[in-house]
């Protein structure tokens, strides 16, 4: 029990700060409820899928910055084929974007195995290719979404069977979260090939002696973080209902909170679930900064200030901990 | 016939610059094929005004890749130092407006080496966060000095966009900042432990090297490189805006890239970055010549990057 605590303190350490943060907006805005947190986690949901992406191509001993151009290809490929498409030809739709998603992912990992060039320089350069992508397939904000896919994120959890209030405070966009981490990463972790992420990421050559495929596994992190980068995008045309070919603020984000989660950059070290609980605390500062009527632009400063003020007592306790 | 290979390959490995040089000929010829008549002395003088600002903060991503770390506030450092300066100089005069300029510039280069150096924060991360931090006080300053107006002064219109017999004026500025990079990076201690930190840290702190004050002074100075840029860059675009350098962050570092410096340190120089930000800029005439759709243009220019870097470090690296 003491080890499991010890392994995550990292991440428990934030979710008391993100119980903090709910306590404190509770009482900046006393009717702060269930819509609140509602349009907190929906306005979070691309942001959170996106540092799911980064973090695993971190923990894989890589970097990821052509992942907010990814995710424009997805969102306008979906924006766009959905348009005019009735419901079953959306699923396929989302389908194909996934793929879509990962086959990006591959091609970043792959270029990056097969070329020997550093992680940064080839995915600074697939920045601009995917970015290209994506305005090629659409020029301007279009398309459309599946009535049925919006309706899949906005609003509360119903279930058949219990009363709507004991549910309905849940959004579904938390529950779209937890869905996608459960699918993508669970099997991935309990197996072997999450344990080779961590292992290239912690030492590529010790890696690749203990007989490890080096580059496939990369390929392979890559090609997850591509499939999250997908439902990144899918996120943002599922909560606008349209495609948007110019790159979000995901990426900056993206490191901000892989970083602020615990996952050292690097590779080898930290999980999701850190991750995750530092983008909706990163929100919840913006949003209780707004609540309280803080000019917006101080709250740009607010938050750069958090990342650095928590990174630097991250590597001060780092070093604390090796010294004997 | 291997002999001659392995000579060629020895040559390239000692004179890395050649091949850019090369290539950057390569393009300019090809550029004259395409559209003959482009290239010429106006035609020049226009490609070397565009590419000096992204070689000036290229060299805070040389300098600052050399020993294995990389500045991606410098963008918004030349932004504020600009747009600090332009809304002075009406109310104080442009010498005050210029060195409060610089100090803002050198106050932000000074987090980014407090962080590094002392609370050993990954340089990646400082310089996002002090960039974030940055562009928020610039939003925020902005709303108090809406009303006083803007002005550059003179001098900065003549260096940024005059031209003097068919060369531009930032000439002036610009060769002796690449001159005393240049000198300074083989010739002063500074610029050899940079490459000693770069090679191997633990190695060059065991030997004796203070490496948290060679990051301090290493941060700085890229702060107030980007500051003196701002200056420049704003004489040159003529219209002060939030976003002012901000588009230089990632071409500065695929310009250091391109130029060979290597991202984890301990490789390359400036000279091969004032090249590489060269070759950018003729890219991009280029592809501005092709008539091609935005995204086209973007994909290929990402395209040639990649492909440059990865010829460039096979060549290099080949034993």
């Amino acid at each position: 029990m003491s080890r499991l605590l010890a392994n995550n303190a990292w991440a428990l350490g934030l979710a008391g700060l993100l119980a903090v943060l709910l306590i404190a907006t509770k009482f900046i805005q006393p009717d702060f409820g269930v819509s609140g947190l509602d349009s907190l986690a929906r306005a979070g949901l691309p942001f959170a899928l996106a540092t799911l992406g980064m973090a695993v191509v971190v923990i894989a001993g890589g970097i990821d910055l052509s992942l907010a151009a990814m995710m424009a290809v997805s969102s306008v490929t979906a924006a766009v084929m959905m348009q005019g498409a009735g419901d079953g030809g959306a699923a396929a739709v989302v389908g194909f974007v996934l793929v879509l998603g990962m086959a990006m992912g591959a091609v970043n990992g792959t270029l990056v195995v097969v070329t020997k060039v550093p992680d940064i320089v080839v995915t600074l350069a697939m920045l601009y290719v995917w970015a290209g992508v994506a305005l090629l397939i659409l020029n301007a904000p279009g398309g459309a979404a599946a009535p049925w896919l919006r309706e899949l994120i906005v609003g509360g959890v119903t279930l058949p069977g219990l009363p709507e209030a004991a549910t309905n405070w849940l959004p579904k966009s938390l529950i779209f979260l937890v869905i996608s981490l459960g699918v993508i990463w669970l099997p991935i972790r309990g197996t072997k090939l999450g344990l080779m992420f961590y292992a290239i990421g912690s030492d590529a050559l010790a890696a690749f002696r203990s007989g490890v495929p080096v580059g496939r596994t990369k390929i392979a992190a890559y090609a997850v973080t591509g499939l999250f980068a997908a439902l990144g995008g899918l996120a943002v045309t599922m909560s606008t209902g349209i495609g948007e070919p110019i790159p979000g603020p995901y990426l900056l984000a993206s490191v901000a909170a892989v970083v602020l989660g615990g996952v050292t950059l690097g590779g080898g070290r930290g999980g999701l679930i850190g991750p995750i609980v530092a983008v909706f605390v990163l929100r919840l500062v913006r949003m209780d900064l707004t609540l309280m009527a803080v000019d917006p632009n101080v709250t740009t400063i607010v938050e750069g200030s958090i990342m650095v003020a928590v990174v630097m007592f991250g590597a001060v306790m780092a070093q604390r901990g090796r010294r004997p | 016939m291997t002999s001659t290979l392995s000579r060629l390959a020895r040559l390239l490995r000692d004179r890395p610059i050649l091949p850019l040089v090369l290539l950057l000929l390569a393009l300019v010829g090809l550029l004259q094929i395409m559209n003959p008549g482009v290239v010429n002395l106006l035609w020049f003088g226009n490609a070397l005004k565009i590419a000096i600002p992204l070689a000036m903060i290229g060299g805070c991503q040389t300098l600052t890749m050399l020993t294995g770390g990389i500045d991606l506030s410098a963008g918004t450092v030349a932004t504020i130092s600009a747009f600090v300066m332009v809304t002075l100089v009406p109310l104080i005069g442009a010498p005050e407006a210029i060195a409060i300029a610089l100090a803002c510039a050198l106050v932000a280069g000074l987090v980014n080496g407090f962080g590094v150096a002392i609370a050993r924060v990954h340089p990646l991360i400082m310089t996002l966060g002090t960039g974030l931090i940055g562009n928020g006080c610039l939003l925020v300053y902005q709303r108090y000095v809406i009303a006083t107006g803007t002005r550059i002064p003179d001098f900065l219109l003549w260096l940024g966009t005059g031209k003097t017999w068919g060369l531009p004026n930032g000439l002036a500025l610009f060769v002796p900042f690449a001159a005393a990079l240049i000198w300074s990076q083989y010739r002063t201690g500074f610029g050899r432990l940079l490459y000693a930190i770069g090679s191997n840290e633990p190695a060059a702190r065991l030997s004796g090297v203070r490496s948290w004050q060679v990051y301090f002074s290493l941060y700085a100075r890229s702060g107030m490189i980007a500051g003196v840029t701002g200056l420049l860059y704003i004489g040159q675009v003529k219209s002060p805006s939030l976003s002012l350098a901000l588009p230089l962050d990632l071409p500065s570092v695929a310009a250091a890239v391109v130029g060979g410096t290597s991202i984890f340190g301990g490789r390359g120089g400036y000279g091969g970055t004032i090249v590489g930000a060269l070759i950018l800029t003729v890219l991009t005439t280029m592809l501005t010549l092709l008539h091609l759709p935005e995204g086209a243009r973007r994909i290929l220019f990402g395209l040639i990057i990649l492909a440059v870097t990865a010829v460039y470090i096979r060549l290099t690296d080949q034993s």
